[in-house]
């Protein structure tokens, strides 16, 4: 019976937590939804401002997708090979470059971009593309793929896997087509889901490396923010939920989805 | 069903040393005849798993080591064009198919058509008892059916070799000897060509036609079961084989086993000693003695018989129990 009044005493810290972290974003999105924030609710709902913002800052959300899908499609090709060779290799060698991936993770993004400007800077057609941006999304978002898929990689015995593969008279390509992609999927996935959300949500690196005509999501929001008024800059935030939210959601998901494996190599090894 | 076409295999002056410069395995000459149930036994680093893996093709011997599947050379090929069948310690069934793929995966590569694959599929799984399972995932499978499905996918391809790398020791004791007694007669079955490696030498005895007992990456001795036990070639067989009894004798050393020695009356017998523990197995009992010269015997007498720790008792030895070393510890018996 003690119990009851801790448990009440954490729910109410729970909620106040919650509330806490729930009501910007609630505001926010009220924000966007609301004729006049100033006046406040009476001033009526309105979609006016989400149709602005589809009006002026659609071809942001276009091209943050676009990069999105591109630095998927470049981590998976990279990604998952490179965690191949390192489950395979071992060694210190293999902990040496899998700690050089994840350098970019630690460094300030500022200064990724700052070099990359540096390097490339004079090849002017680059530079003014969306593949210059492109370039600094994979640096940031590779480790996340590669460290993902290494993960289960190393949970499943994934050499065990393959020479059984090999000796029934599987090639190379088959056997890495056949056994070892399959058995990696809710790494890849997990991975996947972690490189669309991060390259969406870029900003410090995307900041610098942009050009009035490569402008991704956030940083039209930054734009927003400073130069429109504040309806406008909320309704931008809640379109950007609306991207956001079912991706988590999704990796989540996906994350459960990696359980049950787990139990199989346990029961295997005793 | 009917056999593989088997092969023999021969081995001249493999050697193996990993990258770190570990030598795991001394040069070394070993032929295979075609159908013989080979066993290569020793204890864990004895070189008998990377002897496997050499003879597969997932390890390359050094330089000057060959490897030849009945004429053709094969040292140069990596596993999945030797046509050899694998069975590993943890079975490396593939997690994201059934059981029905994982034993068809091997007839998919090499593009047998549908029907004979289905008929041959079902020959396998039927022959393994494991029909019933055919569309279960292997997460919902015991550790014994697991090994059922590994036979039946190494061998459903009818490879040339088929190769045992410790595939029971991952099961418990009573499993073990049901699947070793089926392991025995599928062997003699299919009349396969067939390396065993494990470091139990009861699998070794049943298994196998002849032994390979290894010792620190080399061959100590080769022979049957029967030689391997009754006339091992130096010490380190006879102690790895069984129990060895060594007893000093008018200036001699006897060495036997504990089957070949009986209790006899105090003052009868080549020894004298004093019971320290009786161990009551139900078919026999095991009983340690120290003697007055101060060695360990341990002998083997009837279930029936009463004997006690504290009685005094001599030790005799049947004549034709009497072990000979033809060799020393030393002298590799290749």
């Amino acid at each position: 019976m003690t119990r009851k009044p801790l448990f009440l005493l954490q729910l109410c810290f729970t909620l106040a937590v919650c509330l806490f972290l729930m009501v910007p974003v609630i505001l926010s999105v009220m924000a966007g939804l609301t004729a006049n924030f100033f006046v406040g609710l009476s001033s009526g709902l309105t979609l006016r401002w989400v149709e602005e913002v589809w009006r002026l800052y659609q071809d942001t959300i276009w091209r943050s997708l676009g990069i999105a899908m591109a630095c998927l499609a470049v981590t998976t090709l990279i990604g998952i090979p490179a965690a191949y060779v390192l489950a395979m290799r071992g060694g210190r060698m293999a902990r040496l470059i899998e700690e050089t991936i994840t350098l970019p993770i630690a460094i300030p993004g500022l200064a990724i971009a700052l070099a990359l400007i540096l390097t490339w800077g004079g090849l002017r057609e680059f530079r003014m593309s969306w593949l210059f941006i492109l370039v600094g999304h994979v640096l940031f978002t590779l480790p996340f793929m590669v460290r993902s898929v290494l993960a289960v990689m190393l949970s499943i015995n994934i050499r065990q896997l393959e020479e059984g593969a090999a000796s029934l008279g599987a090639s190379f390509s088959r056997r890495f087509l056949t056994v070892v992609v399959p058995n990696c999927r809710p790494g890849i996935l997990a991975g996947a889901l972690m490189v669309v959300t991060l390259s969406i949500g870029e900003f410090n690196l995307t900041w610098m490396l942009h050009t009035p005509l490569t402008k991704t999501l956030p940083v039209g929001l930054a734009d927003s923010y400073a130069s429109m008024r504040l309806e406008i800059a909320s309704a931008y935030t809640l379109v950007f939920f609306v991207m956001i939210v079912p991706l988590l959601i999704a990796m989540q998901m996906a994350a459960r989805d990696r359980r049950p494996r787990r139990r199989i190599a346990k029961d295997m090894t005793s | 069903m009917t056999s593989s076409t088997t092969t023999s295999i021969t081995i001249t002056s493999c050697a193996k040393t990993f990258a770190d410069g570990t030598r795991a395995l001394e040069p070394l000459d070993l032929s295979i005849q075609a159908g013989e149930t080979l066993v290569l036994l020793g204890p864990s680093g004895c070189g008998k798993t990377t002897l496997l893996r050499i003879i597969a093709g997932l390890e390359a011997p050094d330089r000057g080591g060959r490897v030849l599947f009945g004429e053709e050379d094969v040292t140069h090929l990596p596993i999945e064009r030797r046509n050899v069948g694998m069975v590993f310690q943890s079975y490396a069934l593939f997690p994201n198919m059934t059981v029905w793929d994982n034993v068809a995966y091997g007839l998919k590569v090499r593009r047998m058509d549908k029907a004979a694959m289905k008929q041959r599929v079902e020959e396998m799984l039927a022959m393994m008892h494991i029909d019933a399972l055919a569309d279960r995932r292997i997460d919902q499978l015991s550790g014994g059916q697991r090994q059922r499905v590994a036979l039946a996918r190494a061998i459903a391809a009818r490879p040339r070799v088929l190769l045992l790398d410790e595939p029971l020791t991952a099961l418990d004791a009573g499993l073990r000897d049901r699947l070793r007694g089926e392991i025995d007669a599928l062997l003699r079955s299919l009349g396969i060509t067939a390396v065993y490696v494990t470091h139990d030498q009861a699998e070794a005895m049943v298994l196998g036609d002849r032994i390979v007992v290894m010792s620190a990456g080399r061959i100590a001795q080769i022979g049957t079961p029967r030689d391997i036990y009754h006339a091992p070639a130096n010490a380190f067989v006879a102690d790895f084989i069984g129990t060895t009894n060594r007893l000093r004798h008018k200036d001699a050393t006897l060495v036997f086993r504990p089957e070949d020695a009986d209790l006899v009356p105090p003052g009868e017998g080549m020894a004298q000693g004093i019971i320290q523990v009786v161990h009551f197995l139900g078919d026999r009992q095991r009983v340690h003695l120290h003697t007055d010269d101060g060695e360990a015997v341990i002998v083997e007498i009837g279930s029936r018989r009463r004997v006690a720790p504290g009685q005094r008792s001599g030790i005799a030895v049947r004549p034709e129990g009497m072990v000979h070393l033809s060799g020393n510890a030393e002298e590799s018996a290749a």
